[in-house]
């Protein structure tokens, strides 16, 4: 049985996920989304190098926020916004943390919706990746 | 790193609202397998055909966030990005930095594998920062709208902020 939206309440959190992704994580996203800029995968590339390392994508963690509202959702429903910002840069091999909250659960032409607050935070607790989603229920 | 001068010039902003020749993005199996498998998707709904009709799917459905891949043809497409380069419309704003800013995508329906979408793009804003590390940066709005090629039907719109310094 899946999570329906009575059982959504105002203020409750998401449950995590976590992810440390490797170089090898990072090389089958760039296959994956078709994204290829070398700051993700090349340490010979000249913005790598002044950076000090590559960095993990942005939208691979645009795309982890996503797997991390629909494994809530739990395929009772469906997501009808989500967005986030890159606010800070994250390494590879280093913990990635997903975490939410439920701030608004409404009803709207007969639809049964919820936003969530979510992010992504880092070793440190810094949230790198701020968002949020709006979902919809089927039941 | 753009210099403290650097400012939207009149020819930068007519690259706003131009729309770019449509191009074709395919969601396939294949293309949701693969997607999934970068972003370390397990729920199986996303690579087992069987198991996302059993929760309700036509098909594999679209992770959130991925809205199909682009048709690559060499010389049309960026060999990095694999979006096409042809006729979209361009900021001639001379910075080779660049970095993401943000993403925002609005879902009018579930895509799933089997869909053909349309996507047409535009340049909707275009906004200079500050950062203490990289100085002034220009920061772009591109709007993309996806159209479901069989239904008629607009499925997605997304907006991506590009961040160059």
């Amino acid at each position: 049985m899946s999570m329906t939206w009575n059982d959504v309440s105002e203020g409750a959190t998401l449950p995590k996920l976590e992810k440390q992704p490797g170089v090898s994580q990072l090389v089958k996203y760039a296959a994956g989304s078709g994204d290829f800029n070398p700051l993700h995968h090349d340490y010979n590339f000249p913005q790598v190098k002044q950076i000090g390392s590559i960095i993990v994508h942005g939208r691979f963690k645009y795309a982890t926020l996503g797997e991390f509202v629909s494994n809530w959702l739990g395929h009772n429903g469906r997501i009808k916004n989500i967005s986030c910002q890159y606010r800070g840069m994250d390494l590879p091999d280093q913990p990635i943390i997903c975490g939410g909250a439920v701030a608004r659960k409404w009803e709207e032409n007969g639809e049964k919706l919820a936003e969530v607050e979510i992010w992504t935070e880092n070793a440190e607790g810094k949230k790198t990746t701020p968002g949020k989603a709006v979902v919809v229920f089927n039941s | 790193m753009a210099g403290p001068e650097f400012e939207i010039t009149a020819e930068m902003k007519q690259a706003i609202g131009v729309a770019s020749p449509p191009w074709t993005y395919e969601v396939t199996t294949t293309s949701v397998r693969s997607f999934a498998r970068g972003v370390g998707y397990t729920d199986p709904v996303y690579f087992d055909v069987d198991a996302a009709k059993k929760a309700g799917y036509r098909s594999l459905p679209a992770p959130p966030t991925y809205l199909g891949t682009p048709v690559f043809i060499p010389g049309q497409s960026s060999d990095t990005f694999s979006t096409p380069n042809t006729g979209v419309p361009t900021v001639k704003h001379g910075l080779s930095g660049l970095l993401d800013g943000g993403t925002e995508t609005e879902y009018l329906e579930q895509i799933c594998a089997g869909d053909t979408l349309t996507a047409v793009s535009k340049v909707s804003d275009l906004q200079i920062r500050e950062s203490k590390s990289l100085g002034k940066m220009l920061i772009t709005t591109m709007e993309t709208t996806f159209t479901n090629q069989a239904s008629g039907k607009v499925v997605a719109t997304q907006r991506a902020q590009a961040i160059f310094y």
